[in-house]
């Protein structure tokens, strides 16, 4: 490394914008607290309807909206944005482009357009599209913000001092550049007046549901998958204390990502009025990402190769593990039900929000829980977290929550599956839709209360950060006791 | 000319596969590997932290 050659061009950490940065974690915590609580509230809701409440704002269909914008673009959102900001500054060796200003202009607007989306869906405002409700207004202003966090971005990689662009950076522009043009093209509406909130699609039928599947699925594939990669890549090796296992493996995670990923939405659309063709070329598709998600997850874990014994002793760094394990998992399970036979079963069950949560909590939420704790000491110029163990009891207690939530959700949803697909003797179906429903109410409550203990997870995480914010640190054992050398291993706590 | 611009067109997934096998020759070539792994080192240099 020719560190010396090039020591005198690095910005002392003061150069870089960091305000923003903290602002964007503060936001990442809050907004995940509150999706996380409206995710509690509307499980509950499924296992209980009186929790309904008989009101029109508090109803499961108003209420779903606000959970999943909130953690998909509230917290998942600014957590992207935030760490793209301090990653690509890091990477680059550059301040970012436009400043403070843009930064600000970039967080405030950001924030503005949460607020505007989530009173909508409480007020009754949305246009009904997945993961797009906000209505045209709403979706002008996230295009003005969204170009402005292009450039601040990609500005920053123009400028930068470090010639090679690093492989995070890659991941944040893809993501960056693909949401812009699924955004754009999946909201395109014509409003029924000026100063009025509805508007209508401009597409109809099969082609305004393939629109809306390419744009949810690579919201996935690009927001929930290439954005995190992007933070897997910079915050695992930092925090392991070693580069990537294989650069040349990363490169060629990103290219089959890209190439693959944006053909996989018509998987959503099996046996619906979509031309067979392009399901089942969806569904090849899905089973070829495979080798990308796979070779990515091989990559993320092999860093540690050598630092294994990290994983005992700091429970942040095994948030990032395990959070690239579930990686591993969901994106084994998703090409599986992607398959058109598979999916006969799976479609319109719990087994498919089973499976969007064990990516969301396990993989999405588990990175970023990994890169705010390795972020708020830096940022707030803390010596170390408030405390390890608390970040030990938040591990684990999300971990069962996502355990009882994944588990209850894949017994109900084949349950679920197996009972619309029965037929007694005489080719009556056997079940009728209320037995389901029935059937299914246990399953409901575990989910329920796994949704608890994630949620309690996260406030255990809100008051060690608060802590730390602050400067202290707990006093406290370490993680693992150190026997002097030839004494038996001591267990791990 | 036409009918060749037409023919080429159809056989759009074979030339992003071609795409795609070179880029993958590219990163695995024996003498670009000492360069790429390098570029792993990124996130270490001068970091302040």
């Amino acid at each position: 490394m020719a560190v010396a050659a090039t020591a005198g061009v690095v910005p002392a950490r003061r150069d870089y914008v960091e305000d923003v940065v903290q602002a964007f974690v503060v936001a990442t915590v809050f907004w995940g607290v509150v999706g996380f609580l409206m995710g509690t509230i509307i499980a509950f809701q499924l296992a209980y309807p009186v929790l309904n409440l008989d009101l029109e704002w508090t109803s499961f269909g108003r209420l779903r909206p606000v959970h999943t914008s909130a953690v998909i673009f509230a917290f998942g959102g600014n957590a992207l944005l935030g760490t793209s900001f301090y990653v690509v500054q890091r990477t680059c060796r550059a301040r970012l482009f436009g400043g403070e200003q843009l930064g600000w202009f970039v967080f405030w607007g950001y924030q503005l357009f949460i607020v505007l989306a989530a009173t909508g869906y409480v007020t009754g405002i949305t246009q009904s599209r997945e993961y797009a409700e906000p209505e045209w207004f709403v979706d002008l202003w996230l295009t003005i913000v969204w170009v402005a966090y292009l450039v601040a971005f990609f500005g920053t990689v123009l400028k930068r001092e470090e010639p090679h662009i690093y492989v995070a950076n890659w991941f944040y522009l893809a993501f960056i550049v693909t949401i812009a043009m699924l955004h754009i093209v999946n909201n395109l509406a014509l409003p029924v007046s000026f100063m009025g909130t509805k508007s209508y699609s401009l597409f109809a039928g099969v082609q305004d549901a393939l629109t809306q599947w390419w744009y949810g699925h690579n919201a996935v594939g690009f927001f929930l998958t290439a954005g995190f990669l992007a933070m897997m890549y910079y915050f695992v090796p930092k925090q392991a204390e070693r580069p990537v296992y294989s650069y040349r493996l990363s490169i060629i995670h990103f290219w089959a990502l890209i190439f693959l990923y944006i053909w996989a939405g018509p998987h959503h659309l099996h046996y619906t009025a979509l031309p067979d063709w392009a399901q089942v070329l969806g569904m090849t598709f899905s089973i070829m990402l495979w080798m990308p998600s796979w070779g990515g997850m091989i990559n993320g874990l092999m860093t540690l190769s050598g630092a294994w014994d990290k994983l005992r002793t700091d429970p942040v760094l095994r948030f990032l593990v395990v959070s690239v394990a579930f990686y591993g998992m969901s994106t084994f399970e998703g090409p599986l039900m992607s398959i058109r036979q598979v999916n006969a079963l799976s479609h319109y069950t719990d087994w498919t929000v089973g499976h969007v949560h064990s990516g969301a909590l396990g993989w999405v939420a588990f990175v970023t829980f990994g890169a705010v704790y390795y972020l708020v000491p830096r940022l707030w110029g803390a010596q170390r977290l408030y405390s390890l163990r608390l970040v030990e009891w938040h591990f684990w207690v999300a971990t069962l929550g996502i355990v009882l939530y994944i588990t209850a959700m894949w017994v109900s949803g084949i349950m679920q599956g197996l009972m619309w697909r029965s037929f007694d003797h005489l080719g009556f179906l056997q079940f009728s839709f209320i037995e389901t429903v029935e059937a299914m109410h246990p399953y409901y409550v575990i989910r329920a209360f796994g949704g608890v203990l994630f949620l309690l997870g996260a406030l255990i995480m809100v008051y060690n950060l608060i802590r730390t914010m602050r400067g202290e640190i707990r006093e406290e054992e370490a993680m693992v006791v150190t026997l002097p050398a030839g004494a038996r291993a001591a267990p791990a706590e | 000319m036409e009918g060749l611009v037409e023919f080429a067109r159809s056989i759009w997934g074979l030339w992003l596969m071609i795409l795609f096998v070179g880029i993958v020759a590219w990163t695995f070539w024996p003498s670009r590997r000492q360069k790429l792994e390098e570029h792993g080192k990124i996130p270490f240099k001068n970091d302040p932290d």
